[in-house]
């Protein structure tokens, strides 16, 4: 684990630092480009903090003991690109429904299917929210820099541990395998899952406002019962009756949507009064933020949008921008965040800047924002 | 010695249970909950861990421990991760012959490859039950079942062999007609450092009995005529098929943490 400093490193490297640094002590994986960094880097690294470091036979086994390792009270991830994280989404419904803290970093690449590996994409972004079976949220954070790694790596594992539920560090191969400056400070804050007092029985169901149960680890005698099936309060199964589903289903919905204030995270310029609002999110989003000063500084009206959290979207101010202004998606694939986006804005204000294989030059958006301004 | 009423007392919820009449689960929980109680293991430290099907329900809700219900095929790979995150619980997987060796035969394989210290109980009973009694890759070739109306085209697989064959420490077979040498092998598997990996051939009265014409308690009698203790014998051996001591996974794992002053 690095010192505190300020470093030159990859995207990736800065994830797995960061994780370190805010107590992921299991790690289990599979390699794939782009996302391999992170588990090269942990596999010579988390074993000197104590950490446990394995190589599973695919990424259907590395989110399984991930999900393991998370009830034996261990903070547990693993990371993946487009392939792996489609076999990874049965097992990450399941830690949805047994409301297992983990993390689980996807670095994606131009899909669909092989695609091309080496290259950035973002057509993952609907797949991380819809991908698994059933009715379920989920939350995910897109970084757009080394330090964004960093500390949504870090953000990631917290919101984890405080909703108890897994949660997707949405990366690009954009930001996972592009060297810049990432300060490591000395501190960073840290969250702890909820823990039961010892005469508590309930661990999968509560009265608490934010609908959070609290989670025993394994070996504490509490002859748990953790299930994928439906259950009730005390984990047993209930396969069969209306009340034990909708209790259940609705509480994990809520757990994540009425949370929504404390989740959501966006950056956000010059946007009241815009003519334009370019939206855009991961590395793309850097080029676009380009494209935007410099409209501004030729005195057009353009403002910038940035969903730091892709899920839950941040849907109201998505719909207030587009009651006011005209607005540009810029994304690096053709269908990553676009229904969500169109879904908030009225069609005739409606703009695609949609990108495939690498990220464009300023001037390319630029272009883009004037044309949809004359 | 413990009475059967203790043992139920201690190792049994209070649930009702989904299990058919006859089924064989009930005689797997029962050797699994001796055989944890002779070898003076604290339950406390018992995680069963276990996939989707009739044998996954034997630990999850009855069994007295904690236990993990996982997806379909992958009890092998959850408990992998318990073991790895901890090494001092005593992990248990309890695993169908379609969840084992069909949809999660590759972290079976990979289980025995790393001579994980797990013990793996795979409750055999030639096919799917659970969702009507489909082929399994432990159905004999050309024997008829409800995906193979005019016979299996394929043939079955000897699955323990295949475990010993990957590298597990601890191999073994035994049927529900021999109770007392399956109670004994659970313990050794739970003694053994390294992977354990014991078949259990167990009656489905419901889905194979009905089909056969036979009842559960003829099932049993079936296991017991056409088995051996004896490896040259014509008749399906049952005993131990190896036991040996290979490096295992989680020991190595803890002992490059040590060395690289971790913990």
């Amino acid at each position: 684990m690095k010192d505190p400093g300020v470093y030159f490193i990859e995207g990736n490297i800065a994830c797995a630092e960061a994780a370190m640094k805010v107590g992921c002590r299991f790690y289990a994986g599979y390699p794939i480009t782009p996302a391999s960094e992170v588990m090269n880097h942990l596999s010579k690294e988390l074993p000197k903090v104590g950490g446990r470091f394995v190589q599973m036979e695919d990424e259907i086994a590395s989110i399984a003991s991930v999900i393991g390792s998370s009830w034996t009270g261990l903070k547990s991830m693993t990371a993946t690109s487009g392939p792996g994280f489609s076999l990874m989404q049965e097992n990450l419904g399941y830690a949805v429904m047994t409301e297992t803290p983990c993390v689980i970093v996807n670095v994606q690449r131009a899909g669909p299917s092989t695609g091309q590996a080496t290259k950035p994409g973002t057509g993952d972004v609907m797949q991380s929210r819809f991908g698994s079976q059933g009715d379920y949220e989920m939350i995910a954070l897109s970084p757009n820099s080394g330090q964004e790694m960093f500390d949504f790596t870090v953000r990631a594992f917290n919101l984890a541990e405080r909703y108890r539920t897994p949660v997707v560090l949405l990366a690009d191969a954009g930001v996972g395998q592009m060297r810049e400056k990432v300060k490591i400070p000395e501190d960073v804050p840290v969250k702890e899952r909820k823990r039961p007092s010892s005469n508590e029985t309930e661990f999968f169901d509560t009265d608490e406002e934010d609908h959070v149960p609290p989670m025993p680890d394994f070996g504490e005698g509490h002859e748990l019962l953790v299930t994928g099936s439906t259950h009730l309060g005390d984990g047993t199964r209930d396969t069969a009756s209306f009340s034990a589903q909708d209790n259940l289903v609705r509480r994990l919905v809520a757990k994540i949507d009425g949370n929504r204030k404390d989740i959501e995270d966006w950056e956000e310029k010059n946007v009241d009064g815009a003519d334009l609002v370019v939206v855009s999110y991961g590395s793309m989003s850097r080029p676009a933020r380009g494209a935007v000063k410099k409209a501004r500084e030729k005195g057009l009206e353009v403002g910038f949008f940035r969903p730091k959290v892709m899920w839950p979207s941040p849907e109201k101010r998505l719909r207030e921008i587009g009651e006011d202004s005209k607005v540009l998606l810029a994304e690096l694939s053709l269908r990553g965040y676009r229904i969500e986006v169109e879904r908030c804005v009225d069609s005739d204000k409606f703009y695609v800047y949609d990108r495939l294989n690498s990220l464009p030059t300023i001037d390319e958006v630029y272009q883009k924002i004037e044309e949809v301004l004359s | 010695m413990i009475t059967a009423e203790e043992i139920r007392e201690k190792y049994v919820r209070n649930h009702p249970s989904p299990f058919c009449p006859g089924c064989g689960g009930g005689m797997v929980l029962n050797a699994m909950s001796r055989a944890v109680e002779s070898a003076g293991i604290d339950k406390k430290d018992v995680v069963a861990v276990s996939g989707i099907g009739c044998a996954a329900w034997i630990p999850s809700p009855h069994w007295r421990v904690d236990t993990l219900h996982t997806t379909h095929g992958r009890a092998v790979a959850f408990a992998s991760g318990v073991k790895i995150a901890d090494r001092d619980l005593e992990v248990m997987v309890v695993s169908g012959d379609g969840d084992c060796a069909g949809i999660g035969g590759n972290h079976l394989l990979h289980g025995a490859r790393n001579n994980i210290d797990l013990n793996v109980i795979m409750v055999n009973n030639g096919l799917y039950a659970m969702t009507g009694g489909q082929v399994a890759p432990t159905t004999e070739h050309d024997e008829k079942t409800l995906t193979t109306p005019y016979g299996n085209p394929a043939s079955s697989f000897e699955v323990a062999e295949v475990v010993k064959a990957a590298g597990a420490s601890h191999v073994a077979r035994w049927t529900t007609y021999h109770m007392k040498e399956l109670v004994k092998e659970v313990e050794k598997a739970v003694d053994t450092k390294g992977f354990s990996f014991i078949e259990v051939l167990a009656q489905c009265p419901t889905r194979k009995g009905k089909k056969e014409g036979m009842t559960g308690i003829e099932m049993l009698e079936w296991y017991k005529e056409n088995t051996s203790k004896d490896q040259d014998s014509e008749k399906m051996y049952v005993g131990t098929f190896c036991d040996v001591e290979r490096p295992e996974l989680t020991e190595e794992i803890y002992r490059q943490i040590e060395r690289l002053g971790g913990e």
